[in-house]
């Protein structure tokens, strides 16, 4: 098993936000999970990336069998873990190339591979960039600052081309994502995967889905997976709303 | 009865009045000039050392941070040669003038290479000859006047000197200033350098702090600088190699011409406790001062600056840009002053300073103030103090970067920032390089 999360129980300033959470990600699967606003999506990607603010009462979460709870988010992404953030965050006077590159050595290196020197980077990045349709421009400026919306989403799935995770967190990628964009980082995603790999991937709207087709869908709501099946859960959702799981949780 | 309070002397204050009182006779300057020390010691010695109930020293109180006053050191020959030895593989490309524990050493200085459009003296035959215009211009009016610790370096300055770069030259490399502390027992050094940029020349001009051995020394030095017409100056001061008991005070004096261009950079990175404090003037319209700089604190270190931006003509452009990083027990100070006089209209004035404290034990005090007396204006300030952001170090982190890189990466950043206005390449660089390796010795 790629993810296990097991009776999960997060905390926030005493506030209880994922409350017995449960889920599984195998190698090879695309899962996705829909909920309402405010239900704990976001708390649990980042409580799987290694966020400290987040008091962990109760529960695992095992990456590849290991635990991870007791790892510094960067030991995390060594491992293979990747969260594309929902709100990717700017990085003032730390140009993006500059940050690929020690991104990418700090992974190889905490993996005991060779650094990567900066030709031989500069072509992956751009090659990866021209792919998702980015500027080369965008590769100069400092990361993530002054990017649209849009652009901080692709800038996300390019570092997660880069990076190759075994497990990636995509956390409402395709928020903010204009119709061509949509398709082309779904074109990155399924570009990744494979049989060693997994995705999470956490979308309001079932369209993304079209173009990532899920093996799995779960509901979540108020802090727990409520509801778990196949892709057309995704549009049975679409078409009735969480109502009936809103007053399942609680 | 005077209504002067009578202050206690600390052991340093009596220790000062002692050494003036043995080394004046020996103290270089012809009657006129030993006069004028005497008149300084006095002002000193009636405010004594500065202290926190003096504004412009509030948070630097050297009065009880300077717990002995080091005697000036016997220069022996045989140790300068050897000094600079040990100096030298540090010292960037350039004309260096040496002051060796305050005293100028042609010896050690690139005299023979200078072009012909610099002229170098040393400040103790000038004080000897007693030239008047020059003794004058060794200390401008209305720049720090009061200041006691400007007082006690013109009662004892030692030596230095005095540079003229002719109208409308330009050198093919930076002047350099190399001020070296030599080994061994504890010891003082108060010196005064001269510059005058003649109208149209370009200077770079490197001002380096230094040390032969890391250790805990005190210095007072002076740099007067006096730009004329339409000369452009780039000025950057290090300070570095010092012990954490070094106390060191510099003080710039500077007067701009009109339609000047002045930039200067200051990195401070060493010494116990450090106090730099700049006063600037203009004096000619259309000219534009760039004041910036960078502190690296650690341990347990204190850094002060001070400036006093006295905008006294119409029409000139003032920047202060100041980055502080601040780990440990360390504290640093800013205290930048604009004033822009009554008739001083279209002034166009910009003070920054921003400071990132590592750790809960550092502090830093940020008083930027704009004294405002005319109504045409551009003026603005802005003094932040803050940590280095989590939401940044976590982003950082969940790529793959441990803790220690993420927060390298965003120093790095946040020095680079002050830094891109350096101009000179080759000293760009080595900034840079100063702070990563700075940053990366801190982990
Ligand atoms: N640091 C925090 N401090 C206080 N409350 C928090 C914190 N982080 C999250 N919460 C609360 O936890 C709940 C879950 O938030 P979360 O962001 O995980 O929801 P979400 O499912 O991702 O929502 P959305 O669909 O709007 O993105 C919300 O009520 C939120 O306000
Ligand atoms: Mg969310």
């Amino acid at each position: 098993m790629l993810l296990e999360i097991k009776n999960l129980h997060v905390e926030v300033e005493g506030k209880k936000i994922l409350d017995g959470l449960s889920l599984t990600v195998k190698g090879g699967e695309v899962a996705a999970i829909m909920g309402p606003n405010g239900s704990g999506k976001s708390t649990l990607s980042y409580v799987v990336a290694g966020r400290e603010d987040y008091e962990v009462t109760e529960g695992e979460i095992l990456l590849g069998g290991e635990n991870i709870l007791e790892m510094d988010a960067s030991e995390r992404a060594a491992k293979g873990l990747f969260l594309a953030f929902q709100y990717p965050v700017e990085i003032p006077g730390v140009g993006t190339m500059t940050f690929l590159k020690s991104a990418l050595n700090a992974q190889r290196k905490a993996r005991g591979e060779d650094e990567l020197q900066t030709p031989q980077l500069m072509k992956r990045v751009r090659e990866a960039a021209n792919k998702l349709e980015i500027n080369q421009d965008m590769l100069k400026r400092a990361l993530n600052v002054g990017f649209s919306g849009g652009e901080k989403k692709r800038m996300e799935i390019l570092q997660m081309a880069l990076l190759e995770p075994k497990l990636s967190i995509m956390d409402e990628t395709d928020s903010g994502l204009d119709i061509d964009a949509l398709r082309i980082v779904a074109q990155g995603v399924n570009a990744l995967r494979s049989k060693d790999r997994g995705f999470l991937v956490i979308t309001h709207y079932q369209r993304l889905l079209n173009y990532i087709k899920p093996d799995t869908v779960h509901v979540m709501a108020a802090g727990r997976i409520v509801k778990t099946g196949g892709p057309e859960l995704a549009l049975e959702l679409e078409k009735n709303g969480y109502r009936d799981y809103v007053s399942e949780a609680a | 009865m005077t209504n002067e309070i009578t202050q206690i002397r600390t052991p340093a204050e009596k220790a000062l009045i002692s050494l003036y009182a043995s080394e004046k006779d020996r103290l270089p300057g012809s009657a006129a000039v030993k006069a004028l020390r005497g008149e300084a010691f006095a002002e000193f010695e009636r405010s004594g050392l500065p202290h926190r109930r003096i504004e412009s020293w509030h948070y630097t109180d050297l009065r009880s941070q300077l717990r002995e006053a080091a005697p000036l050191f016997e220069p022996g020959s045989s140790e300068f040669e050897d000094s600079l030895r040990h100096v030298q593989p540090g010292v960037p490309a350039g004309y260096a003038l040496v002051l060796l524990d305050g005293i100028f050493v042609p010896e050690l200085s690139d005299l023979d290479e200078l072009p012909g459009s610099v002229t170098v003296r040393s400040l103790a035959d000038v004080l000897a000859t007693g030239d008047a215009n020059l003794v004058d211009r060794l200390a401008p009016k209305g720049l720090g006047a009061g200041d006691p610790a400007l007082s006690l370096n013109a009662a004892l300055m030692q030596g230095g000197v005095v540079v003229d770069v002719a109208p409308a030259s330009e050198l093919d490399k930076p002047l350099i200033i190399l001020s070296i502390m030599s080994a061994g027992a504890i010891h003082a050094a108060y010196h005064r350098s001269l510059v005058r940029v003649g109208a149209g020349a370009k200077l770079t001009l490197l001002e380096i702090v230094d040390a032969v051995e890391i250790g805990s020394n005190q210095q007072n030095g002076v740099l007067v600088l006096e730009i004329a017409d339409d000369a452009e100056v780039e000025h950057l001061t290090r300070i570095s190699r010092q012990g954490a008991d070094a106390i060191i005070v510099r003080s710039l004096l500077a007067t701009l011409g009109a339609n000047c261009k002045y930039d200067g950079f200051a990195l401070i990175a060493d010494g116990g406790l450090v106090r730099r404090q700049v006063f600037l003037r203009f004096d000619g319209e259309h000219s534009t001062a760039g004041i910036r700089g960078l502190s690296l604190l650690s341990g347990k270190r204190h850094a002060d600056t001070t400036l006093v931006v006295d905008h006294a003509v119409p029409h000139c452009t003032s920047r202060e840009y100041f980055k502080h990083i601040i780990a440990d027990e360390a504290v640093g100070v800013y205290q930048g002053k604009v004033v822009v006089r009554p008739h001083a209209q279209k002034t166009d004035g910009g003070m920054k300073s921003r400071a990132l404290l590592l750790g809960d034990s550092a502090t830093m005090f940020n008083k930027p103030e704009l004294e405002i007396f005319a109504d045409d204006v551009v003026c603005g300030h802005g003094a932040t103090v803050a940590q280095l952001d989590e939401e940044q170090l976590f982003y950082l982190r969940s790529r793959g970067l441990p803790r220690a890189e993420a927060e390298q990466l965003l120093l790095e950043a946040f020095a680079a920032e002050a830094v891109e206005h350096v101009q000179n390449e080759g000293a760009r660089e080595r900034l840079m390089t100063y702070v990563s390796d700075w940053l990366a010795a801190r982990k």
